[in-house]
């Protein structure tokens, strides 16, 4: 089996967030870059069927601000290729971002056959436009399947696998998906591996990020941001200052005048 | 608006979901403010039960499945496109959920429409839609308008009003033949949550854990301090992931939808997924050290205080008051 993760680098949103100065994007200057939790959790997928049944698996991303760090630690976790697309885009447009990922799929496989599996993160914050996943499926013409957080092949069946979408509340549906496909994965069937600093230094020295540059067919068909902001608070919360004793006693009077306690 | 209003009445085990509503609602106050059509597309389904209950609509359009009660997203965009070029709405709008996941971004990517994400908000300006979406875990806002107010709009479900959908009238309800394309996505079966541990919707109070409980060990302050409050403990995602509690007690948009008298969040940060499943509880209480986490702007009550300062505190005193 092939697998080819594209990762997402986003904003770390624990950081705070600034609006720039045209008041329609983000402050680049004031923010840090992080790999997608979701694109993490979908490199995790791809290193679980790789243990499990020896898929080979290559990680791509546009390039971004941080970009080598999450590369290298998908190398020193077990991605046999990282590769880097260069120049940077704007994070706001799925559909662009596509279209560069398309070309980069184009260029690696050709057509992707039936052991070839791509998978993206399952939903971005930073995207006002659409899902990378579904957009890049609709431009490469293959089948695509969102929010997943298990995928095994079928026994006995080649180029087929078992996918688990959630739903709500708890409740799952379970897919067969024929291969090729575009599969959007939520979370892994395991947290995340750890990987020791010394193997991402290893991987750092091999120095093993591949590059490749594809420039996008920008298509007319953006949507028009009139402000980013934020969000002005409507029902903000009662803060109850002091030190923990203060805040606790608080609290509890609160929860007795509301009859939570007995 | 050149065009009217196209929404998918999305289902789940053959039954409309509330955000099938939601948007029924926010079409017609947009459908009537610019006076166009607002239609509703039924999928698959039984009989017109379904359809009959969308009178909000000024037309159903049904489409049959025969037995394929949970189409996969993929056909339901060869469906909707097909419906398109019949009616040629001007916006179209999705459940911006787990179940309709993907539909919006394909379909707008086949017709080469705009697609706005995650919207919670619609205002009509000189006659113009204006759509305001949420970004970055809820922390900042968007409002943008569509070129030619045409396009693919995903509705976040509980931005809006479900009440507004329902109605008692009974619309007029049409046929459509389209062509069903084979799909290399086949819907096998539902998996139901596994029951044995914990229902946390049962509970009329619940300590809820995020990412700031930081690790495993530190769930039995929470259990502790839940236990004081004949409570129970729930989570936010990264807990459930992590495997540091079952699925079961996931709160949000792919776990449980929650209404307890009492959420006390500790180190959540009131994500719009977390949020779609606790914003209905009586009263909300967050702990959170960031006084800029979203989770504030839900709560009634919030501090800013360590959650590993304030838990034993709270737990130590719960006690006393109940003995004395
Ligand atoms: C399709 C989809 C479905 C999803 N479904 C769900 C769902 O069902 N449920 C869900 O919860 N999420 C869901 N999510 C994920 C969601 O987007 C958020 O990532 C998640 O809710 C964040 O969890 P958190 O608040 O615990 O973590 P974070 O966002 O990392 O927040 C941790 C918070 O803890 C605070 N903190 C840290 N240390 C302390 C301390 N010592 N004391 C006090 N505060 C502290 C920080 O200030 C921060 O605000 C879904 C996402 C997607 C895309």
């Amino acid at each position: 089996m092939n697998i080819i993760v594209l990762m997402k680098m986003v904003p770390d949103v624990v950081e705070p967030l600034e609006i720039a100065e045209d008041g329609k994007n983000l402050d680049k200057e004031a923010i840090r870059m992080m790999a997608s939790e979701s694109s993490e959790h979908a490199l995790e997928q791809a290193l679980i069927l790789k243990d499990s049944v020896g898929a080979e698996v290559t990680v791509a991303a546009i390039e971004a601000p941080e970009l080598d760090d999450a590369l290298f630690s998908a190398s020193a976790k077990g991605a046999v290729r990282v590769i880097k697309i260069t120049p940077e885009q704007d994070g706001l447009r799925a559909d662009i971002s596509a279209s560069v990922l398309k070309e980069f799929i184009k260029q690696e496989c050709g057509s992707p056959g039936s052991d070839t599996l791509i998978f993206t993160g399952s939903q971005a914050i930073d995207d006002l436009q659409g899902e990378l996943g579904p957009t890049l499926a609709e431009q490469l013409g293959l089948p695509f399947i969102g929010v997943v957080t298990s995928i095994k092949p079928v026994e006995g069946e080649e180029g087929k696998v078992t996918a688990i979408k959630e739903y709500s509340g708890g409740l799952r549906g379970e897919y067969e998906v024929a291969l090729p496909a575009v599969v959007g994965i939520q979370a892994a069937e395991q947290p995340s591996r750890y990987v020791p600093f010394a193997k991402i230094r290893a991987a750092m020295k091999s120095g093993s990020i591949e590059s490749t540059e594809i420039t996008p067919e920008v298509e007319g068909r953006g949507v028009e941001i009139a402000r980013m902001y934020v969000p002005e608070v409507t029902g903000r919360a009662e803060m109850i200052e002091g030190d923990p004793e203060t805040v606790a006693a608080r609290l509890i009077e609160i929860f007795k005048q509301n009859g939570i306690l007995g | 608006m050149n065009g009217g209003i196209l929404v998918l009445a999305e289902q789940l085990k053959g039954e409309p979901t509330g955000v099938a509503f939601e948007m029924l609602g926010v079409g017609r106050t947009i459908a009537d403010e610019l006076g166009v059509q607002l239609e509703a597309v039924v999928i698959g389904g039984e009989g017109d039960e379904i359809a009959s209950g969308l009178g909000a609509a000024d037309k159903v359009l049904k489409v049959d499945m025969g037995d394929d009660q949970m189409p996969v997203s993929d056909t339901v965009v060869s469906i909707l496109d097909q419906v398109s070029d019949k009616r040629s709405p001007a916006l179209i709008l999705i459940g911006c959920t787990n179940v309709s996941q993907g539909i919006g971004t394909r379909l707008a990517e086949r017709r080469g429409l705009a697609h706005l994400n995650f919207c919670t908000k619609v205002n009509i300006e000189d006659g113009r839609p204006v759509f305001t979406s949420q970004l970055f875990g809820g922390k900042i806002f968007a409002d943008a308008t569509l070129p030619e107010d045409k396009g693919v709009v995903s509705i976040y479900p509980g931005a809006f009003p479900a009440e507004a959908g329902k109605s008692e009238k009974t619309p007029e309800v049409e046929k459509i033949d389209v062509e069903v394309p084979e799909s290399p996505v086949v819907f096998k079966r539902f998996i139901e949550p596994e029951i044995g541990d914990v229902d946390i919707t049962g509970y009329d109070v619940l300590v809820s854990v995020g990412r700031g409980i930081q690790n495993p060990d530190n769930i039995e302050l929470a259990e502790e301090l839940a236990a004081a409050m004949g409570g129970a403990v729930s989570a936010s995602r990264p807990v459930i992931d992590q495997g540091w509690l079952p699925l079961t007690r996931q709160v949000g948009k792919s776990g449980m939808n929650v209404k307890p008298k009492l959420y006390l969040a500790l180190g959540i940060s009131g994500a719009p997924e977390h949020q779609e499943g606790m914003k209905n509880a009586s009263m909300i209480v967050a702990v959170n050290t960031d006084d800029k986490a979203p989770i504030f702007d839900i709560s009634h009550y919030g501090t800013t205080i360590d959650l590993f300062d304030l838990v034993e505190v709270l737990k130590d005193k719960l006690e006393e008051a109940k003995g004395t």
